[in-house]
């Protein structure tokens, strides 16, 4: 079986995130007075064979954990699991 | 004494370590292709800087797994030095051969531009033809080098001894306007545990020839040659 699996990387809170911080400036200068705190990071899809969802899951974490993220410096979240 | 510079994709500050060794220190150098398994007896292993494998991911993401890593790991297991400049610094701290991350610069923006570094510790296989508190000059050329680690890593580095090199400012003293990236107290650059893995963001390699100024980066080699060779 075939799933796409998306996962969102994050600067981690507390990690000071210059690409975010240039952002939220940009978002006051447009009067987005609202906006509280950006952080950038990145959106990657996987495509991957897998038996089942949980799997796939379980697959795109260990990727995460070796090549995908750094845990000294990002946190992952897995956003969706879905047959591709 | 036999120094390897590897060469991934991407490297472009090799044939200038090659310069360093051959050319200004007097010693033997080879060149390490990245998908090698063979670093061919050499005592020194050169991690050069450049953007190997395009940065993509992260600086030193991918590198990490070039196939001439396992064997370099290995090397750097048994005790064996490597100088890991600027990517190559990047390139250690992904493979877990020194703590820590370096990230984005503070300001944003890549930095090209010659900074002053103080020697913290001069008591170092990389750095004992220093003497501690002299402040070099030296290149730096990066998007992404502002050091940080976990508060518990910081400290550990700085009480242990493990913070070789840090930004200063003209005055000798490491302010906020002597760090140009933003690094954790001004970290340049940090050494292993066991004292034989040195990762800096700044270029000693192409700071090691009068023709070009004062050869800052030459006693860093000559350290190497003193301490390996003895």
């Amino acid at each position: 079986m075939k799933y796409r699996v998306a996962v969102h990387i994050l600067p981690r809170e507390g990690i000071l995130d210059p690409q975010g911080h240039a952002v939220a400036d940009a978002l006051h200068t447009l009067g987005f007075n609202g906006v509280q705190d950006v952080r950038v990071g990145r959106h990657v899809v996987v495509d991957t064979d897998a038996e089942t969802p949980d799997a796939a899951r379980e697959a795109v974490r260990g990727m995460c954990g070796r090549l995908l993220a750094n845990p000294v410096i990002e946190d992952f979240e897995i956003a969706s699991v879905a047959r591709a | 004494m036999r120094f390897g510079i590897v060469t991934f994709p991407g490297s472009n500050c090799d044939t200038d370590a090659y310069h360093a060794v051959v050319d200004m220190l007097g010693e033997e150098a080879v060149m390490l292709w990245h998908k090698d398994h063979d670093l061919q007896g050499s005592d020194v292993i050169i991690l050069p800087g450049g953007f190997a494998h395009g940065d993509y991911l992260r600086a030193g993401a991918i590198a990490r797994f070039s196939p001439i890593m396992r064997e370099v790991t290995a090397h750097a297991d048994r005790g064996g030095r490597v100088l890991a400049i600027c990517n190559g610094f990047q390139i250690a701290c992904e493979a877990g051969l020194l703590p820590g991350a370096l990230v984005r610069n503070g300001g944003q923006s890549y930095i090209c531009d010659t900074i002053r570094v103080r020697v913290e510790n001069a008591d170092t296989a990389f750095t004992n033809a220093y003497r501690v508190g002299a402040v070099l000059k030296m290149p730096i050329a990066h998007g992404e080098g502002r050091f940080v680690a976990p508060r518990p890593i910081i400290d550990a580095l700085e009480g242990e001894g493990r913070v070789v090199f840090r930004y200063v400012d003209a005055r000798g003293e490491p302010t906020a306007e002597g760090n140009p990236n933003g690094s954790t107290d001004g970290i340049a650059g940090i050494i292993s545990a066991a004292g034989n893995v040195l990762g800096l963001m700044p270029h000693p390699e192409r700071v090691v020839d009068p023709l070009l100024g004062p050869p800052d980066g030459l006693p860093m080699f000559e350290s190497l040659l003193a301490r390996v060779a003895a």
